[in-house]
């Protein structure tokens, strides 16, 4: 029994770290409507550049913020260069344009830093808890544990960002309707704006995450790819959907590939999350917190 | 040629205790009416009366929550859109609904689609059944094109024509169908005068040349009274009033609610 | 005043309905058809007809099938490369286990295999729409690389899934030689391309587009959304299939699940929406760019490199192509979303007022 929880709660964690890329979805089809398939070329991008520069003997905090403005001038260049162009476009082209966006990035990041994996240390390890394991028996790592705090406490501050201040009131306006917003005189563009930094925000923590945890190499872009499932879950506009999403896909994963993987030769971490996401689609089309809606003619 | 000296035959559908609603919102309460084959029938109401979603329950894009539905004799709890269409109703919509990226052609060669039988095969190698099927409907394509007079349009993509004209391209697609009835929703809203005059022409054409049963919603009150034979009225979801356009007319409730006395 | 269709009127629908309604481009059609069937194989070397031509015609055909289901029927999917996957291993076990099962046989098989695989993930088309769907495509991609690879049976037992295709044999004549190879894809191609074109032109290819343009009015004239949906699926899988099936057998001889990546999908989806999202000509354009830009670019670097003196890292170019690849991606979105097709298409409207614009 202590094995199925040390499973479960392993998964959790994890879980957390795909709900952090899935907000990082949210934040930005709440606010323009796109689906970002580039959150993952963005993870990816933050952590390559983010270790580039600690290699190069960068100050750590002082790299961070070098990354960070970075995430933002990309932010402002997408908005700039792929989304403007493309408004009042199908979003279905949007969804294209950002993958064409996921090739570029990856291209850029690489070109910039180069291919070869590189290492991540960032100042915890990824060992068991002792004082957990001599009270249960149950194996929690030490890292998961760090790294699911660091993002529950982002998914709070966003949340209090959101709610409390200005900016985030008017973000939420824009994602109810971009029309009345621009009627009321939100500044569009400016909002987006802020929208690509923050979502810039999240992916370098969440690369910072993953990248000490895996290694900061391309296979990042595909446990971004994770997200989503997370998303089909959750629901695209529902933060509170992307965090339990991400709970539910990082737990059954793992328990599916413990408890499943066996029978069927193992490896089916790769394709779980996705076709459990199907099979919750044809149940309910409209996600864990979405509402169903019948289509106005 | 007035009204009154249309034809009008036995009741084909017929709508009882029909109530809808989506979530809280209740669209209809409790309608009932029905229409008479070769008809010209109006629903008429202020904004968000729900006649819209009338239409909608009648070829079962909605399904209402309760009543029933009996259409030539057969008796259902709601259509669905496949079935309404094959029985022979038609449509066009408020919001224009044409295929944005077909040509006029195409967009009403669509509507023919559920007369066409060829088999997918027969399709790929276009022989036989497949090509001589596409030659027929092109045929009768051409007739509702030449009846409605776009043929200079005819390779148009749709997204390129105006308002007015898209909207006659809309009704040509329903008219493709052959249908019996003809629901028709706003077909003139937004027109400048003379295209609403074409369009009343068109309407009246179809009913008297083809006998089709029309289901009409619109908001020009003289042109309501013009051409129907019988108009219901809605206001927030209920029936307040149902009768000749005279009857309704003179219909204290119904002039109460155009003039916004209060419930 | 070449290409000119004055004086050429139609008399009957029948010619008015001609996939090459205008005298010049039947001419030019059949032009093609000559140089490619006859001329090309006798003069292209190996390395053009084996690593050049052969995948381009391949995966033109693939782009066929996607642009049928995304680019006709309006549903996008990221799984393409599974179906080729499913159509190249179905190919090689007909071969494998059916002694005598003539070649085409097996193809027409493999793409059946492809299209029901393709009508199961198609389900959750019926209840879902635009990117919900393309992540449950995503769903394909990654069982099907995975099915491959764990189930030893598909490969014949061979290590991580790597299958030999068997050679291709018609009529008792061994298909071996490149040119015989490229012939043999583009005879398959060439046919499936016009079926393609005749069934996007009847009251299928009419019922895709209804769906996609606006699906509420489409089943409002009768058309069944889930009919038609899943039929979409099938023949876009079917193709896709075919295409694995020849990427297997007329191109590579080697293939292992895992060269049927989410990378190949993105590539088949990339030509799609280079060449024009609902064209068949411009799937033939779309592949031929994309097959094509990698080597132009390996082809120009070395010169680049000589000219300016420099030396690149190693990477350099197929980062660069990622980049290229990307922003033309987003350039033909926003600039001419249907693609090159569209601009042959003004080509030649420009052409037929030539020399007189007006
Ligand atoms: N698909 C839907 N989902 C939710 N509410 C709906 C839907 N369709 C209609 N309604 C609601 O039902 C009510 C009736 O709407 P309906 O469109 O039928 O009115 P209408 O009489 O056609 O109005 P109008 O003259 O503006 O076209 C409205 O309150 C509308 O908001
Ligand atoms: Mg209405």
């Amino acid at each position: 029994m202590s094995f199925f929880f040390e499973v479960l709660i392993g998964g959790l964690l994890s879980g957390v770290m795909y709900s952090l890329v899935a907000l990082g979805f949210v934040l930005i089809y709440k606010a323009s409507g796109v689906f970002n398939f580039a959150q993952g070329a963005m993870v990816f991008f933050a952590a390559l550049t983010f270790v580039g520069f600690l290699e190069m003997g960068v100050w750590f905090w002082f790299a961070f913020a070098l990354t960070l403005g970075a995430m933002v001038v990309l932010g402002l260049a997408t908005e700039r260069i792929v989304l403007r162009p493309l408004v009042n476009q199908p979003q279905i082209s949007l969804f294209m344009a950002t993958i064409g966006l996921t090739f570029v990035l990856e291209g850029l990041a690489q070109l910039l830093w180069g291919s070869q994996p590189h290492g991540l240390d960032i100042g915890i390890q990824d060992e068991p808890l002792g004082w957990i394991s001599d009270a249960t028996g149950m194996n929690i790592s030490k890292f998961d544990l760090a790294a699911a705090g660091i993002a529950a406490a982002l998914v709070t501050s966003l949340a209090l960002f959101f709610s409390r201040t200005r900016i985030g009131r008017a973000l939420r306006a824009v994602a109810d309707d971009h029309q009345a917003a621009l009627a009321v005189g939100i500044p569009l563009q400016q909002i987006w704006g802020i929208v690509w930094t923050v979502a810039g925000f999240v992916a370098l923590v969440a690369g910072m995450l993953w990248g000490a945890r895996n290694g900061v190499q391309f296979a990042l872009t595909f446990l971004a790819l994770k997200a989503l499932p997370v998303l089909i879950l959750g629901g695209f506009e529902s933060i509170p959907g992307a965090i339990v999403g991400g709970l539910i896909i990082g737990a059954s994963e793992k328990l599916a590939e413990v408890y499943l993987g066996p029978y069927v030769g193992g490896g089916i971490e790769g394709w779980f999350p996705y076709v459990l996401a199907l099979l919750f689609l044809l149940v309910r089309p409209e996600g864990l917190f979405g509402e169903k809606h019948i289509d106005r003619v | 040629m007035t009204a009154t000296t249309r034809r009008a035959g036995d009741v084909i559908l017929k709508l009882d205790n029909i109530s809808l609603s989506f979530g809280g919102v209740k669209a209809l309460t409790d309608i009932s009416f029905d229409v008479r084959e070769h008809e010209v029938r109006a629903i008429i109401g202020p904004n968000g009366a729900g006649k819209s979603s009338m239409l909608n329950v009648i070829n079962g894009v909605y399904h209402p929550q309760a009543g029933t539905i009996t259409f030539r004799g057969e008796v259902r709890r709601d259509m669905n859109p496949h079935r309404a269409a094959a029985s022979g109703i038609a449509r066009t919509f408020q919001n224009i609904a044409l295929f944005r990226g077909m040509s006029v052609l195409d967009n009403i060669m669509t509507g023919r689609n559920l007369k066409m039988k060829a088999h997918f095969l027969e399709q790929a190698i276009w022989f036989g059944r497949a090509r001589r099927e596409e030659l027929e409907h092109r045929a009768k394509v051409e007739e509702i094109i030449d009846f409605l007079e776009i043929q200079h349009i005819r390779k148009t993509p749709v997204g390129r024509l105006p308002y007015g004209l898209q909207k006659r391209v809309e009704l040509a697609r329903a008219l493709a169908a052959e249908p019996s009835m003809l629901l028709l929703d706003e077909p003139m809203a937004g027109m400048n005068v003379e295209e609403k005059q074409d369009m009343c022409r068109f309407v009246l054409d179809v009913n008297e040349q083809y006998g089709t049963t029309i289901v009409l919603i619109e908001h020009d009150m003289g042109v309501v009274m013009d051409i129907s034979d019988r108009v219901v009225v809605l206001d927030y979801g209920k029936k307040i009033g149902d009768g000749t356009p005279d009857e309704v007319r003179s219909n204290k409730t119904v002039i109460d609610a155009y003039l916004g006395v209060a419930h | 005043m070449l290409y000119r269709e004055a004086g050429q009127f139609k008399a009957s629908y029948a010619e008015d309905q001609q996939i090459f309604a205008i005298r010049q481009d039947r001419i030019a059609v059949g032009a093609l058809l000559v140089f490619a069937f006859v001329v090309v194989p006798l003069v292209a070397n190996q390395y053009w007809l084996s690593a050049i031509l052969t995948p381009l015609l391949i995966f033109a055909l693939a782009a066929i099938g996607l642009n049928i289901l995304t680019g006709y029927a309006g549903q996008l999917s990221l799984g393409t490369a599974a179906f080729m996957a499913v159509g190249a291993f179905a190919a090689y076990n007909f071969v494998l286990r059916v002694p005598g099962i003539p070649i085409l046989v097996a193809f027409v098989l493999a793409g059946i295999c492809a299209a029901l695989v393709g009508i199961l993930f198609g389900l959750p088309s019926l209840r879902i729409k635009g990117f919900y769907l393309a992540v449950a495509t995503l769903a394909a991609q990654f069982f099907v690389v995975w099915a491959l690879t764990k189930f030893g049976w598909f490969s014949n037992n061979s290590s991580s899934g790597v299958i030999s295709a068997q050679k291709i044999e018609i009529l008792g004549y061994t298909v071996d030689t490149p040119a015989g190879k490229y012939l043999f894809t583009l005879t398959i191609v060439a046919v499936l391309a016009l079926a393609a074109k005749n069934l996007v032109r009847s009251s299928t290819g009419r019922a895709w587009m209804a769906v996609r343009d606006m699906d509420v009015a489409a089943s409002v004239i009768g058309i069944r959304l889930m009919q038609t949906k899943l039929s979409a699926f099938a023949i876009s899988s079917a193709y896709c299939g075919v295409a694995g099936a020849l990427y297997a057998f007329a191109y590579l001889g080697t293939v292992e699940p895992e060269g049927f990546n989410l990378d190949m999908s993105f590539r088949v989806l990339f030509m799609v929406i280079i060449g024009g999202v609902g064209s068949i000509l411009g799937s033939f354009l779309g592949a031929a760019f994309i097959v094509l830009l990698p080597i132009f670019l390996n082809t120009a670097a070395p010169l680049i490199e000589h000219g300016l003196g420099l030396q690149m890292p190693p990477g350099f170019m197929s980062n660069l192509e990622l980049i290229v690849f990307g922003a033309l991606i987003v350039f033909f979105l926003a600039v001419e979303p249907h693609g090159l097709a569209r601009l042959w298409q003004i080509g030649k409207e420009k052409l037929r007022l030539w020399p007189f614009p007006h």
